[in-house]
Order: C-alpha cells, then sequence, then structure tokens
C-alpha cells in the first residue's frame, strides 16, 4: 500500500471538458423538490425558452432563484454548468452545441445531446427538500425503470434499489455508489438489528446531482461493478462571485401509513374459546356438555391462560376487564427536524462551496430514531494555467437509536401479539412481561435497553490536475472513504437479553479504510466537423474493515451500563477483511457535427475477491447514436424538435460475494476453552464474476420546441456465469458450494413524457415515466430449482420464472364439510405439467408447490404534476408499481384461526363455524396448524399499489419584501410524503420487505414489518 | 514542461499497476486453508476440537436433540406452549419436511460426522502416542450422532427380525473439497447398527479412561449398553451397563438434585456436553427452563400427568417448580451448564433391566440395582420388584432428559393415541434434503 499512497493524486472537476462549449444553464429550483422541467431557461439562447425573459427575470426578482442555485448574473460570469431540468432522463432540451446540459458519465462529463447510452440525471434541486433520510429514498418514482424501496418504516433503514432489474441470485443486486468519484464501501457494521442504511451519513441538500448509469455502456466503465447499474453522486462545487448563502429550516410530523384492526378483549376471548372448544371437539371431547371431559381440556388450558394473562385485571368481570390496544402502544409520531445551511462563492482562481446540516428524525415506531449533522468543504484552486487542486471533503456523524430486526420478539411491531386482556403495567405501574403477557412485553426494551450506534463518515477526493494541453488533463485523485462505528448496547436485568446475565451489555467497535487512487488523461477536442475526446486511466481500490466487540454481563444496576461494570466479560471478538481491485479503463467518443456519434469503453479489472485463474475481466463497450433531427431531410418537419436514436452495448459484472470465496477454508470454533478447526468453505480457484451483456436500443424526441418531449428506451440484459451457492447434499457436510452456474435475463422497456400543458400565467407541466422489466432464470446448471427449504420463507430460484418467486402450496379455502383448510394437489406429469387443477387434499405435505408469486413489481410508474401560478408552486408525484406479491410471513402467526394465543386480526372472526360455511378461514384450532402453514398461497397478498408520493405547495416572498429585508430569495412550503396509498394489499404497507430475511434471492415478506412513515412538514428557505 | 508530463503520465499509468499486482493477494484472517489444517499433528487434533464444538451446537447435543426426543414422545405429561412453530409441529406429531428443526438437526449432525471423517481421514498425521486418543474420540463422536440420527428418522429396530427398513446414510469419509459432493443413500437400520456397535467396541478398546470432559473408554462402553438396549439385545446390553458400573469411575451423587445445572461434569456423568459462558445458552434451559433462569418464555409446561407418577416424598419430585405460571423440571436450569448426555443411574436401570429381563444377576440383582437408584431419591427400599416397577423408576429418573420417545419406541407404548410405530413419530427426510440430494429423493419416510 504504502507505494501507493506516494503515487497518486488528484483531480479535477471536469474544467477541461467544460471550456469546449460554455454554457448556461438552471433549474430555477430553489429547494422545490420537484421542480416543474420548464423552469429550465437557457439564457444564452433566448430563441429556446420557454417563457419569455421578462417572466424569468421577474422570477428571479420574485426570489425563484432562491435555494442552492444562483443569479443570472453569476451564470453568464463562470459558465459553469450547475444544473439540469428536472429528475427525468431522455429529456433533452436541445441538441444545439453550446446548448446543451450535461451529464457525469464516470471519470468524464458529457453534452447529454452526444450522450449515447442510458443516463439519467437527477439534479440536486429537485430532491433536496424530500423529507427521507438518504438520497436513494427521495429518487423514488424520479427515474424510469429504477425501483426503489425502503424495507420498512423503521428509521435509518436500508433500502432496496433496482436498476432494471435484479442480475443476481447471490452477489447482490444494489447498485454501486460512486460519490464525487469515490466507489464507496457499503458494508454495515453494526450488529444489532438489521444493517443501517449506508447512504445516511450523506446530506441530500449538498448533491448537485445524481447520475444512474442504466446501460452496459455507461456502466461498462466501472466494469466489474457495474452490473447493477451505477450510481454517481456529485456534490456542489463553489462558484466565483459574491458569496451566496442559503437556510433552510424544516419541522415535520409522520404517521404510521397504515395500521391493522386487530381482536378486542370481549372478541378475542370468544374466538379463543371457541378455536380451545373446536381442538376438544376435534380430539373427540366435550367440555361443554360433557363436564367429565374439562379437566385437561383444551378449553381449560385456554381459561387458564386468560387468567394469566389478565394480570390484575379479570378478564370475564366487565368491571376489570381492559382492552389494550398493543398495537397503539407501538408506534407514535414521529417527528422531523432539518436545519441546513450552506455557502458559495469565491474568484477566479479560488472557489469554495461550504455545507453544515443537522437532521434529527424520531420514528413512528417507539424508541426509534436518529440524527446527523453533516460539514463539508468542497475547493477547486486554480494555481496557474497548468494545475488545478482540490478538495471535497466531507464529514458526518450518524447517531442512531437501533430497534432490533423484525424477526426478534423485542421488536416494538411483535407487540400486536400480546393479547388485549392484559394490562400494560401492574398496579405498580410496572410494565408486565412474561408470564403475564404472552411473549416478552417489549416496552421493557423502551425502558430499560438501548442500542445506539454511532458512525463517523469523512469522504475526501483531493485532486491534481495537470493541464498538459488546452484540451489535455492528466488528472489525479486520490479518495479516502473511512467509517468509523460506535455501538453500544445495554440491556437492563428485565430485559429479554439481560434477564438471565444479570443486565448485559454489548460494545462494537468498527472501521472501515476505503483508499481509491486514480490516475487518468483526458482529452477533448474538436475541428470543424469532429469531435473528439476520451479518457485513458487507472484506479486502485483497497478496502479493510476492522471489527472488534466485547459483551458483558452481571450489572450492578441497570444504570451502569459501560462494559467496566460487567460482572464477566463474557465474549470478545476481533476480525478483519480485506478485498482490492486494481483496474485500466479507457474511452473514446467521436462525433460528426453532433449528428454521428460513437463511444468505446473498456475496462480491465482484477479482484482480490477471486483465484489466480480467473483474477482479470475485460469489460468492452460500445455504442452510437444518430441525432435525426439534424438531418437534412427533417429540416422542414417544424415541429420536430429533436429526434436521436441510440443504441448501445455493453458487458459488465458483479463481484458481491464473500471477500474468500474461491478458497478453501477452516474456520474456528471452540469447546470447552479450547479453540478447535472447522473445514468450513468448500474451494473454487475457477470462480469469477457474474457477467452482464446488456443491449440498449433508444429514442429521444423533442416536439413544438420542447413542449414534448420524452423517450423511449428498449434494452436485454442477459447475465451469465451466475455464482449460485447450489444446495449440496447435507451428508457431505456441507449445504451449499459457490459456484458460476446459470444465466438470468432482464428486458423491458422504459417510456419518458415531458409535457408543458399551458405556458401561460399559469405554467402547467406533467412528467411520466413508465417501465417494464421482465425479469427471468434462464439457466442454473443441473438444478431446475434453488428452494433453501424454508418452512417459514418461499423465495426460489427457479428456471423460467423470475428471480425470488414464491413457492409453496396453493391453498384451497375451508372445506365446508368440516373447516380443515384444503390444498390443491397440483400434481404433475414427466414433464412438470400440472395434470390436475381441481383435487384438493386437506394433507398439507401432499399438497404441490407452484409460483405464488412474484416479490420483484415488474411494472414501475409514476406522474408529476407542476403547476405555478404568480409566486405559488404546487407538484404533486403520484408513484406506483404494479405486478408483484407479497408474502404475509407474519400473518401465519397474527391471521391464523387462532393456531396459539397470539391476537389475531379481526377477519380471522369469519373463520369456519359450521358445515356449509363457505369460508377462506379455515376452523379455528387452538395448538393445531390448521392451514396457517408459512409456505401458503392463503398468504400471498397482491403488492400494486398508487401512492401519493409527494406533495408540496411553496410560496415565494415577493422582492419587493424581500429587498426592504436585504434578501436575495424566500420561499415557505407545505409539503407531504406518502400522504395516500391506494393498494389491496392485506397487511399494513405494500412497501415492505422484512428486513431479517432481505438478500438477492429473498424479499418481499412482510414480516412484523413498520409500515412506512406518513410525513407532513413545513419548510422555510431563504438566500442571502 | 509539456513533454515531461506526458512521459510521467504514460510511465505512471504503466507502471503503476504493475508494482501493485500483488495487491490483489489478500489471505483472510479469520480462516486457513486447508492444507495448513491437515498437514499436521497439531491441526489434525484442532479439527478434533472443532467436531466436539460442532457436536455442541444448540440444535443437537447443546440440547435439541433432547428437547426433540421430549416432544415426540409427549402425550399428556409435557405440553409444548412456545411460538416456535417447528417444535411445536414436533409435539402435535404433524411435522413438515421443512420443518427447521429437523432440517438442522440432520444437517448439523452430518456437519459433525464430516468433521470426524476428517480427522479419521488424516488420522496419520497425529503423533502415535495420542492417535488412539483421537481415532476414538472421532469414532465415539460419529456413533453418537449416527446412533441418533438413526432413532429419529427411521423406525425403531426390531430385535431377531431382518431390519432392511430405512435407516440413514453411514457417510465414513470426508467428502470431497474439490467438486461437487455427491449423495449418500439410505443404508438399513441393522447396517447402522452393526457400524455403531462396532465402530463403538473399537473406540472403547482405543480410549483412555480417563479423558476430561471428552470422550473416554468409559463413554463407549456406556452409550454401547444403551445402542444394545435400543436394539433389544439385552444381554450385551446388561454386559456393557455392568462394565461401566464396575470400573468404578464414576459414582452416583448422593442427593438426586446434584446432578443437575453444573457447570462442570459431576462425578455421576459419564459423558456430557461443555457450555461456557462463551457459548450460547444450552438450548434445554432455553425451552425447559424460564427467563428468571436464562430460558425463554417457559415454552414446556410440565402437566398433573406427569408430576402425579412420583410417590410423595420422592426428592425427584421437589425439582420440579413453579415458573411462568406453569410447573417446570428443574434439571435444566443452569444455561451454561453441562448437558448431560450419558450418566450413571442410567447404566444401573439398564442392568436392572437386563438381568430382570435375561433372569440374571449379572453385577447385582435387579432389585438392589432398583433400590439404589429408588433410595437415592429419598424413598424407602422395595422389597421386590418388577419389570413395569423398573421401567417406571427409569422414566422418573431419566425424566426430560432426552429419552423418551426412544423407550416408547422400544417399549412399543403408544404416544396418545398413536402406536408406537406410526410415520408420524419418524422424523421425515428433511425437505431440503430430498431437492438436493437425488438419492435420498425416492428414499422418503412413510406418510411424508
Amino acid at each position: 500500500m504504502n507505494k501507493l499512497y506516494l503515487l497518486i493524486f488528484i483531480s479535477c472537476f471536469y474544467p477541461g471538458l467544460l471550456s469546449a462549449h460554455e454554457k448556461i444553464i438552471t433549474g430555477a429550483a430553489g429547494t422545490a423538490e420537484n421542480e416543474p422541467a420548464v423552469r429550465a431557461v437557457l439564457l444564452s439562447d433566448p430563441g429556446n425558452m420557454m417563457f419569455s425573459e421578462t417572466d424569468w427575470m421577474n422570477s428571479i426578482d420574485a426570489g425563484e432563484a432562491s435555494g442552492p442555485e444562483f443569479s443570472a448574473e453569476d451564470m453568464k460570469t463562470t459558465g459553469v454548468i450547475t444544473g439540469s431540468d428536472d429528475a427525468d432522463n431522455a429529456k433533452p432540451v436541445s441538441d444545439q452545441p453550446g446548448q446543451n446540459d450535461t451529464v457525469m458519465t464516470g471519470y468524464g462529463i458529457r453534452e447529454k445531446s452526444l450522450v449515447t447510452g442510458s443516463i439519467v440525471r437527477v439534479d440536486g434541486a429537485s430532491i433536496s427538500s424530500a423529507p427521507v433520510p438518504t438520497v436513494e429514498m427521495a429518487l423514488q418514482g424520479r427515474v424510469a425503470g429504477v425501483f426503489i424501496e425502503s424495507l420498512s418504516g423503521k428509521v435509518a433503514g436500508s433500502a432496496r434499489m433496482r436498476i432494471r432489474g435484479a442480475t443476481s441470485v447471490t452477489a447482490g443486486n444494489d447498485p454501486l455508489f460512486v460519490v464525487d468519484g469515490i466507489p464507496l464501501a457499503t458494508e454495515s457494521l453494526n450488529q444489532s438489528g438489521a444493517a443501517i442504511n449506508p447512504l445516511l451519513p450523506f446530506n441530500i441538500n449538498d448533491i448537485e446531482s445524481v447520475e444512474i448509469l442504466k446501460d452496459g455502456s455507461a456502466a461498462a466503465i466501472y466494469g466489474s461493478r457495474g452490473a447493477n447499474g451505477v450510481v454517481l453522486i456529485t456534490t456542489k462545487r463553489g462558484i466565483s462571485g459574491d458569496t451566496k448563502l442559503n437556510f433552510t429550516l424544516q419541522r415535520g410530523f409522520s404517521q404510521p401509513s397504515a395500521r391493522r384492526n386487530f381482536l378486542n378483549s370481549e372478541q378475542y376471548i370468544r374466538y379463543f374459546e371457541e378455536a380451545a372448544y373446536n381442538s376438544d371437539r376435534y380430539e373427540g371431547l366435550d367440555p361443554v356438555n360433557n363436564p367429565a371431559d374439562y379437566s385437561g381440556s383444551w378449553l381449560e388450558f385456554a381459561r387458564s391462560r386468560f387468567e394469566r394473562y389478565s394480570g390484575w385485571a379479570a378478564y370475564n368481570d366487565p368491571n376489570l376487564a381492559v382492552n389494550t390496544d398493543w398495537q397503539d402502544q407501538a408506534f407514535r409520531t414521529g417527528s422531523l427536524l432539518t436545519a441546513d445551511f450552506s455557502a458559495r462563492g469565491g474568484n477566479d482562481n479560488l472557489r469554495f462551496f461550504a455545507s453544515g446540516s443537522y437532521t434529527s428524525r424520531e420514528g413512528i415506531l417507539i424508541s426509534n430514531g436518529w440524527e446527523r449533522i453533516t460539514g463539508r468543504l468542497n475547493l477547486d484552486n486554480k494555481v496557474n494555467r497548468f494545475l488545478d487542486i482540490g478538495v471535497s471533503l466531507s464529514l458526518s456523524g450518524t447517531n442512531v437509536d437501533q430497534i432490533p430486526a423484525d424477526n426478534s420478539f423485542s421488536s416494538p411491531m411483535q407487540l400486536v401479539a400480546l393479547a388485549p386482556i392484559t394490562p400494560v403495567r401492574d398496579k405498580k405501574g410496572k410494565l408486565y412481561n412474561t408470564p403475564i403477557t404472552t411473549y416478552y412485553n417489549s416496552l421493557i426494551d423502551t425502558e430499560d435497553a438501548s442500542r445506539k450506534i454511532s458512525n463517523l463518515r469523512t469522504l475526501a477526493n483531493s485532486y491534481l490536475n495537470f493541464r498538459i494541453l488546452e484540451n489535455l488533463v492528466w488528472k489525479n485523485e486520490i479518495g479516502i472513504d473511512l467509517l468509523n462505528l460506535k455501538e453500544n448496547c445495554s440491556y437492563g436485568k428485565r430485559t429479554e437479553s439481560g434477564e438471565d446475565t444479570g443486565g448485559y451489555g454489548f460494545a462494537n467497535y468498527g472501521e472501515i479504510r476505503n483508499i481509491s487512487p486514480r490516475s487518468y488523461i483526458d482529452y477533448s477536442g474538436r475541428s470543424d466537423n469532429f469531435g473528439i475526446s476520451g479518457v485513458l486511466g487507472t484506479e486502485y481500490q483497497y478496502t479493510v474493515i476492522d471489527n472488534a466487540w466485547l459483551t458483558g454481563q452481571d450489572f450492578p444496576t441497570d444504570d451502569l451500563r459501560t462494559l467496566s461494570n460487567a460482572g464477566l466479560i463474557s465474549g470478545s471478538s476481533s476480525e478483519r477483511a480485506e478485498y482490492s481491485y486494481l483496474s485500466w479503463f479507457s474511452r473514446i467518443n467521436f462525433d460528426y457535427r453532433y449528428k454521428y456519434i460513437i463511444s468505446l469503453s473498456a475496462r480491465v479489472d482484477g479482484s482480490s475477491r477471486f483465484g489466480k485463474k480467473s483474477r482479470y475481466g475485460t469489460f468492452p463497450a460500445a455504442s452510437a447514436g444518430w441525432v435525426l433531427s439534424r438531418e437534412g431531410f427533417l429540416a422542414d418537419a417544424a415541429a420536430l424538435s429533436l429526434l436521436k436514436l441510440r443504441v448501445s452495448t455493453g458487458l459488465t459484472g458483479n463481484t458481491g460475494i464473500g471477500n474468500y470465496s474461491y478458497i478453501g477454508l477452516f474456520g474456528t470454533d471452540n469447546y470447552n476453552g479450547s479453540s478447535g478447526l472447522i473445514p468450513g468453505q468448500v474451494p473454487n480457484e475457477n470462480l469469477k464474476w457474474e457477467s452482464t451483456l446488456q443491449t440498449n436500443v433508444g429514442l429521444d424526441f423533442g416536439l413544438f420546441e420542447n413542449r414534448i418531449s420524452g423517450g423511449i428506451d428498449y434494452y436485454i440484459k442477459n447475465t451469465s456465469d451466475l455464482i449460485l451457492n447450489v444446495p449440496v447434499p447435507g451428508t457431505s457436510g456441507n449445504r451449499v458450494q459457490a459456484q458460476n452456474l446459470g444465466s438470468m435475463r432482464n428486458e423491458g422497456f422504459e417510456f419518458v413524457l415531458n409535457t408543458t400543458n399551458t405556458a401561460g400565467a399559469l405554467l402547467w407541466s406533467t412528467n411520466v415515466n413508465f417501465s417494464v422489466n421482465r425479469n427471468k432464470i434462464t439457466d442454473l446448471g443441473e438444478n431446475s430449482l434453488i428452494d433453501e427449504g424454508s418452512s417459514v420463507f418461499m423465495n426460489v430460484a427457479m428456471v423460467g420464472q423470475p428471480l425470488g418467486v414464491f413457492y409453496g402450496a396453493e391453498y384451497a379455502g375451508a372445506d365446508p364439510a368440516n373447516g380443515d383448510a384444503l390444498w390443491y394437489v397440483n400434481p404433475r406429469d414427466a414433464q412438470g405439467n400440472i395434470t390436475d387443477h381441481t383435487t384438493t387434499t386437506s394433507d398439507y405435505s401432499k399438497a404441490g408447490f407452484v409460483v405464488l408469486g412474484n416479490p420483484n413489481p415488474p411494472v414501475l410508474f409514476a406522474i408529476t404534476n407542476s403547476l405555478s401560478y404568480r409566486n405559488f408552486v404546487l407538484s404533486f408525484m403520484f408513484q406506483g408499481v404494479s405486478g408483484n406479491k407479497i408474502h404475509l410471513a407474519g400473518d401465519s402467526f397474527l391471521a391464523s384461526n387462532a393456531t396459539w394465543f397470539d391476537n389475531q386480526t379481526t377477519d380471522q372472526l369469519n373463520s369456519w363455524k359450521k358445515p356449509g360455511d363457505q369460508t377462506d378461514i379455515p376452523q379455528a384450532r387452538l395448538g393445531y396448524v390448521n392451514g396457517n402453514q408459512s409456505r401458503n398461497s392463503r398468504y400471498v397478498s397482491p403488492g400494486d399499489y398508487i401512492k401519493l408520493r409527494t406533495a408540496m405547495l411553496s410560496y415565494d416572498l415577493p422582492g419587493s419584501f424581500l429587498n426592504r429585508l436585504g434578501l436575495s430569495g424566500a420561499r415557505v412550503y407545505v409539503q407531504g410524503h406518502n400522504l395516500l396509498t391506494f393498494s389491496k394489499y392485506r397487511g399494513w404497507d405494500p412497501e415492505v420487505s422484512a428486513d431479517f430475511m432481505v438478500n438477492s434471492l429473498r424479499s418481499g415478506s412482510d414480516f412484523y414489518s413498520a409500515p412506512q412513515p406518513r410525513t407532513v412538514l413545513a419548510g422555510i428557505s431563504i438566500s442571502l | 514542461m509539456k513533454l515531461r508530463h506526458i512521459i510521467f503520465s504514460a510511465i505512471m499509468l504503466l507502471i503503476f499497476p504493475v508494482s501493485c499486482d500483488k495487491m490483489l493477494d489478500l489471505a483472510p484472517h479469520q480462516n486457513v486453508s486447508g492444507t495448513i489444517s491437515l498437514g499436521s499433528d497439531q491441526g489434525v487434533r484442532k479439527v478434533l476440537i472443532g467436531a466436539y464444538a460442532r457436536f455442541a451446537g444448540p440444535s443437537i447435543y447443546g440440547g435439541c436433540i433432547l428437547r426433540n426426543s421430549e416432544l415426540l414422545g409427549a402425550g399428556d405429561e409435557c405440553r409444548w406452549t412456545g411460538v416456535f412453530t417447528g417444535p411445536r409441529q414436533i409435539f402435535m406429531k404433524q411435522i413438515d419436511p421443512a420443518n427447521e428443526d429437523i432440517t438442522s438437526q440432520w444437517l448439523d449432525s452430518y456437519e459433525v460426522v464430516s468433521i470426524a471423517n476428517t480427522v479419521l481421514s488424516a488420522i496419520d498425521m497425529v503423533n502415535e502416542t495420542d492417535r488412539d486418543r483421537v481415532e476414538g474420540e472421532a469414532l465415539f463422536l460419529r456413533s453418537l450422532i449416527f446412533f441418533d440420527l438413526v432413532r429419529f428418522y427411521a423406525q425403531q429396530y426390531r430385535y431377531g427380525e431382518l431390519n432392511s427398513q430405512y435407516g440413514i446414510p453411514l457417510v465414513l469419509t470426508p467428502a470431497s473439497r474439490s467438486e461437487k459432493p455427491a449423495g449418500k443413500g439410505r443404508d438399513s437400520v441393522e447396517d447402522v447398527y452393526d457400524r455403531v456397535i462396532a465402530d463403538l467396541q473399537e473406540a472403547a478398546l482405543k480410549l483412555p479412561n480417563e479423558n476430561g470432559a471428552y470422550a473416554s473408554s468409559g463413554a463407549a462402553t456406556a452409550l454401547l449398553a444403551r445402542v444394545y438396549l435400543q436394539k433389544g439385545d439385552y444381554l450385551n446390553a446388561g454386559n456393557a451397563a455392568n462394565e461401566v458400573i464396575l470400573s468404578g469411575k464414576y459414582e452416583l451423587l448422593s442427593d438426586f438434585k446434584d446432578a443437575f445445572n453444573n457447570d462442570e461434569n459431576s462425578p455421576e456423568d459419564i459423558f456430557a456436553t461443555q457450555i461456557t459462558p462463551q457459548d450460547q445458552r444450552s438450548s434445554m434451559t432455553e425451552f425447559f427452563s424460564v427467563p428468571e433462569y436464562g430460558g425463554r418464555d417457559g415454552d414446556i409446561e410440565i402437566l398433573e400427568r406427569h408430576l402425579s407418577l412420583y410417590s410423595p416424598g420422592d426428592r425427584r419430585l421437589s425439582l420440579f417448580f413453579q415458573g411462568n405460571g406453569a410447573m417446570r423440571t428443574g434439571k435444566w436450569n443452569n444455561p451454561y451448564g453441562v448437558v448431560s448426555l450419558i450418566r450413571l443411574a442410567e447404566m444401573y436401570l439398564i442392568r436392572a433391566e437386563c438381568n430382570f429381563r435375561l433372569g440374571t444377576n449379572l453385577g447385582d440383582t435387579p432389585l438392589n440395582d432398583y433400590n439404589v437408584i429408588h433410595t437415592r431419591a429419598g424413598l424407602s427400599p422395595a422389597h421386590s420388584v418388577t419389570l413395569d416397577d423398573i421401567l417406571l423408576e427409569r422414566r422418573l429418573e431419566l425424566a426430560f432428559e432426552g429419552f423418551r420417545i426412544h423407550d416408547q419406541r422400544r417399549l412399543h407404548q403408544e404416544v396418545g393415541t398413536l402406536p408406537f410405530d406410526a410415520p408420524a413419530l419418524v422424523f421425515p427426510v428433511p425437505a431440503r434434503e430430498i431437492s438436493a440430494d437425488p438419492v435420498l429423493a425416492g428414499q422418503q419416510n412413510e406418510g411424508y
């Protein structure tokens, strides 16, 4: 490593390329989320403006250009490209040289009109006020073909992001995130609860733009890590001129987006007595009519439980009965506070952007929250004609009040399982616990436990650019990405973990050091007709992850929480993992008269994660574009402002497997105080990355001076050499072996349409995006099915089906004769075709499993409308998904026709009662499994939804008023997030994936997962 | 200036990567490669410790293998009241082949078998002076696992019959580490018993008499006694039990309750799983005990019909306690105590039963052996004894220690309303195994 530090340095903020075509574009954005597209204005070409210059200048006066943007004057003088129009791709502003906006392409920047791959730019201003914790959540619904969902309503939790579908069964489907050139380490080090979101440290308001590289040719420059797409996050830079200050303040509240109906006390007793009696009758006893049967009966047992669960109350005494709504105990009104300031300015030689922010959020679940403080300084210094230096430096501290994973008894959501007849507290005010509560009362955690996760994240990218020729720049950068984690958990003597240990403590310290130097040459040139540009460079990345933890028990009192107070240090460990990449890359772009465009690129990647035989891979890509609207034969088509055809193909990889997966390993384990060795992983020297070849065809169009614009993309993504953990016979002592087997295909199209509906005093624009992705596993080697054989979770990989489909028994309702759960037998012939769709059985083990649904929505869409009138802007986005199913895994307990004492949802009251009843809910039989097996279509529900994802109304204070106050802009707004949900989903919220059961294969299960927050907030943004 | 830059940059681009090529060679920090592990005496002995470590896992000898016997054998003497569906299915005799508990019991068992086989395959690397011990321990662990697997996943052995019914796969060599491991079909019950007995006999010869908390010669002989008894071979069972008693290495504690909840083996323990605070709590505590002692919610309640089997004054009765709203057994209240797998009391009861059945007095009379156990419980000595007395004594003495279903099947007793050989009382071959192993796919147990 040391050599490295000596070597490299530096680069740039791409000034070289920019000088060629200075252009000025801005969104009159302010901090508005979802800025109307039509506010993009080209000052240098008044003819192309969508509304008059007078309007524009008025709006500047009126403070429209407040927020992180700049005055027109600044832009004229600096020529720095500052922003694009809106959040959608394929929205060509114009194809005229000098009039385009640009996009980041990875190690470079390119005019949008010359882009031949599928790259979407989302402007920072359009997402800056989003009341979401992380940037990827702010992109939800804004980019065609990109699926983004937060796992649940827990704050600080992870999100799933899938660009054009999943490509992998085991190696991860999350895109590569690159922040200011640094490939981000996204490993999570916390051990309590589920992994916290790795993007939590980043302040959305610092972001200038987010580029999403969707197709093979765009992502191939990131080679072995590009298969799931790449997200480039670029932060704001300084602008020479007077220093501009911006302040924003947001305050808001959240509520759970949904609640479910559970039995009240009266219903609970009635229903469970019925269930107990049914079980007795099922066993041939009749404790009601035959008193001799009562002793030892289920009915007696149930009543003894009611007695127990009632605590000081009395379930059968109306005066002493209680009716606890445990769901209410789990939820609370969450809150949100954000305060942010930024300053940007400088002169011709030194420019800066500085910002600071504080965010705090209390979740909708008790004792769940986070806060963050960030600081940033981005500096660019022009030393002389030849030399530019600079840095992007950010620091961030995050504190998370973590709650346990969804499957934990101490997760607040699991409170809903407790009986409504149980009082929350005893007469002395102490929280009840088992045996009075049915299960652990996780409210005890709120009082006596804490799980504090504290992250410090430092990101620094320094650059040193040598301008060898006017248009030839040698860029050197070194990126440093540091994450320090402290995790301190303490569990008092009454908590689940602390009860038998006299109090329990856990301290975990972790660090990620991710160092990435880059060096590359950037050339950009143009003669009259020909444009040529390109990069050639090398990059190295070394990441080391260290982790050390301690556990202790036997604390003198609950108030002493550090491990120095522990009577016994019961466990400790330290661990280290490393990986590295070594890469060379190159890209060359040609164009002829901006009309015919060709781009070629290649990356060679070496990775420590693979054996010597397959350590290096080459990832080439090619793309071409043809701007038809510049052809003479279309010159007469006056209505046509843009027509561009794009074709691309590119090869990318996925290395998201374990760090040492190719090595045969012995692990360690202890017995009786001695250390031992365990034969673990089976070696596979031939293991290599998964490869994805993606071909994309796209068409961009603009009509009537781009009042109507949009694009269509069609792609085919073929992934081969899937790394599969192939189940092997357990008698071999192993469970799985990693092999490169199998292939997967994604095919889809994306459609984007932007229209300006009215352009008078009332400005109304609409953006629509719609995409369909068909994912299909085409080969799994000699297996046709990879089923991990869980009885609770049912995502499988199956040839001919989308990744992770639910596979289980097909439920046929309750037998009208006796209330037994019935299953379709679904017998198959030798070819595997189902031969009979009607025969049913009451024996679950005779039910042939069938595919019950796809957890990943194939259809994504969003419609955004923006209306502005005078100083008001109203914008709102409806966003939805369609075609997916959700597995209500938790319902096999909470909607299980009283298989056990968990409180039930009220729909279970409709269970089978008497012969002849036609119902979907089998007879309630306490203690018996009757139709509540988890792998069961009864617990699969449609996941389609349409949400009013955002709605915002803003008002810009008038210029006259601002002048008196000495402000250059001020905006007040109210905003809602997740305001409405339209869905047939039976559970809480269809935007869900249980956090302990989510990986490449598994997703789409709801297991006591928190509903999403519905947030309403008010904000103010002031510019000086 | 310009030229120098160009040259410099070209050199940088070319040389920098080459000099760093070694940076892609990163070795793991928490693991070592297979060749290092098996290449030395020390390495192989550490792999043996690894076998014990996995053997002590929660889903097998960390406790669940005992719990599963009690739940599967449970009629109306105890009740599963926990939320976990896996154990509930076992308790209700409604076992789904994908049941997590029966799946992990199978997989974890075979993992230990595989580690033991790895030790046996590299036994020549062990120093000669220590080789017999290492080999004996590996054979012992493997035999114990095979025996328990065949008891759970196959129909009961029938003495004097052919016993060609499906047993379990007898895997005797470690799987290839370089190619995809092949499956292995099920051997017959007869073959499994033959192999277990042969290996235990060899282990008893090779193991030392004293071996700390690890398997000793006495442990192998005691296990043999249990295997013969399960088979119905009372002569050999009695002989083996007698040998263990006469060895004098083990002694009954004067107070029954002292035999339980010990941090280390008591003089009565012939073999026990060692659990330390660095490990997960024992699964027996987890499920049989209550939060006060480190249990879960009190997932298993002991019912009156069991408690009513004891005579008044029986000290074993007073070990039961009221916890979390129901009666609990007091045998498992130390989450980090040893999980006793074989204790001396069992040997007395085996010898008494075998002598009684055969009409012999090997070692001692059945009455005397019976009274040894009976009086230790604080009861006055009996003057005569029947087979039923001995079997009841066994049931009370060894209650909730993992004997229940195996005794019921051996003694052809009904379980609830099910006959002893009901298919529902045999675990299915786990579903994941049926799908991962084409050989096993056609060998599922009846009724699944």
